[in-house]
């Protein structure tokens, strides 16, 4: 069988269409387990994955941890507050200890880009990149491809809008890179102020109207505003965001066709997303967070075959 | 490669009905029994099967596949990762007779991690195990089928290779293959 181009999953960039392929296929698999009387399986019995988190996060380590537990690996879980990070100790040297301790795989969540690609550099485990600051999020991005795979059977062909902060958003550049190795087109789609200056050069089409990026689109993945990596002020004030970029069920029942609409969460409802657009028919966004499980056991388990 | 036919389809037709008449002499009317073929070579054998005792009886009996590749011992142990397949079984083992199906039974490896994998689908009443072919003196693991087609005396360099009719082969037949040596 085909395996994983790479030892580590650090960014989508760095991967292959049929890297990405390959994991939506022993994706689908683990989805079929989780859906059974007994949601387990032995296969990383003899592992011992550490989760460090350098940043704060909810749904992406519960959704690794519960990833890790379902495939029965040891799992230990680091996180920097209360450690210590605080007394100046180093990444490498956190991380050395942590392997010392006989760690086979670190799921990394770091705010500085590039974070996970250094460590690459300098240690044996297999990493896989949960984040690193505004850079990439190569887990959320394959989610989203596989649950727009799952809605409409295919990414190739498909056109999907990337909508909000572009510039400080991790998912969306992780997005840009997995949908266009896989075949769609893409737009982004935000006030002028939160799209990177050199965004066309990825390829991408660029949109100001949110109205007209909806009515060109397929899949809408709208992005949180991330109100605590705003040092300065991008827009005016949030009513004044909603008024121009808030989408709602309104919005969405004018179209001239059905859109999907997704969202990496945790959503702001009444600033990106109204309450009755996030709960209608149109959203998958538990499609999502379920399927992220199944994407992250896949990813794990290809990964610990490349030791 | 050498290959000598060790089974032809006239022979595995007889086989087959040999064998789904001894399994009518322990499941009756099969009413609390199910049929789970291993992926990916015993899903045929147990379609065979099927096919067969609804011929014979006129009764469907329920039949699923099961993938044992998370199950099985020597993941990160060899050169090349076994390709998953589709586990599909729509029915619940709780209670019933289960007949596993393979077409080789070798070293019982696959047998224990699919006992593993059943497991997951509920407590069977109890479990048996139907193999074309056994392939005598080479278990690792104390496995032993209830129904076996042929017993094979085979070396550790040769591979038994069960053939089903279909766009690629004219007939059904078992072959006993040889690699060269280089």
């Amino acid at each position: 069988m085909q395996e994983l181009s790479v030892r580590h999953l650090l960014g989508i960039k760095d991967i292959t269409a049929n890297d990405i392929q390959l994991i939506f296929e022993t994706a689908d698999n683990f989805k079929d387990v989780l859906n059974r009387p007994i949601k387990k399986v032995p296969s990383l019995r003899d592992i011992t994955i550490a989760n460090v988190f350098f940043e704060n996060s909810t749904r992406t380590r519960l959704s690794f941890e519960l990833a890790e537990k379902r495939l029965s690996a040891d799992v230990i879980n680091f996180s920097s507050s209360g450690s210590s990070v605080k007394k100046g100790e180093t990444l490498l040297d956190t991380v050395n200890n942590i392997l010392a301790m006989k760690v086979d795989m670190i799921v990394m969540r770091h705010s500085s880009p590039g974070a996970p690609h250094f460590l690459s550099r300098h240690i044996d485990a297999n990493i896989v990149n949960a984040g690193d600051g505004t850079h990439e999020h190569p887990t959320q991005a394959l989610l989203d491809s596989f649950s727009i795979r799952e809605k409409l059977g295919d990414v190739a062909g498909k056109k999907v809008v990337i909508i909000g902060d572009i510039l400080h958003s991790r998912v969306a550049l992780s997005n840009i890179f997995a949908l266009q190795k896989l075949g769609a087109e893409v737009m982004v789609c935000g006030p002028v102020t939160l799209l990177p200056k050199y965004i066309k050069e990825l390829g991408v089409k660029v949109e100001l109207d949110v109205r007209k990026a909806l009515e060109w689109c397929d899949v809408a993945n709208v992005l949180r505003i991330q109100l605590e990596r705003q040092q300065m002020k991008y827009f005016p004030s949030l009513r004044e965001y909603t008024l121009y970029y808030g989408i709602d069920k309104k919005m969405l029942d004018s179209l001239d066709k059905e859109i999907v609409l997704m969202h990496p969460g945790p959503i702001n409802r009444g600033v990106e997303l109204s309450s009755d657009a996030a709960d209608s028919h149109h959203s998958i966004i538990l499609n999502q967070v379920e399927n992220g499980v199944a994407i992250r056991m896949a990813v794990l388990y290809l990964l610990a075959s490349k030791q | 490669m050498q290959k000598r036919l060790i089974v032809n389809h006239q022979l595995l037709e007889i086989m087959v009905m040999r064998l789904c008449h001894q399994l009518i002499e322990n499941h009756g009317d099969f009413s609390d029994s199910v049929i789970i073929g291993l992926q990916p070579r015993g899903r045929q054998v147990a379609q065979r099967i099927q096919s067969t005792l609804q011929a014979i009886l006129g009764t469907t009996v329920p039949t699923g596949y099961l993938d044992t590749t998370f199950h099985r011992d020597d993941f990160r142990r060899r050169e090349t990762p076994v390709a998953a397949n589709a586990t599909h079984i729509d029915f619940l083992i709780e209670d019933k007779k289960v007949i596993l199906v393979d077409d080789v039974l070798y070293t019982g490896r696959s047998v224990r991690a699919a006992m593993d994998a059943m497991i997951s689908f509920g407590r069977p009443a109890n479990v048996e195990l139907l193999v074309l072919i056994d392939r005598l003196y080479s278990r690792h693991l104390p496995v032993e089928p209830t129904y076996v087609g042929r017993r094979v005396n085979s070396l550790q360099s040769q591979r038994v290779l069960v053939e089903w009719q279909g766009p690629e082969t004219q007939q059904d037949n078992i072959w006993l293959v040889t690699k060269n040596e280089e």
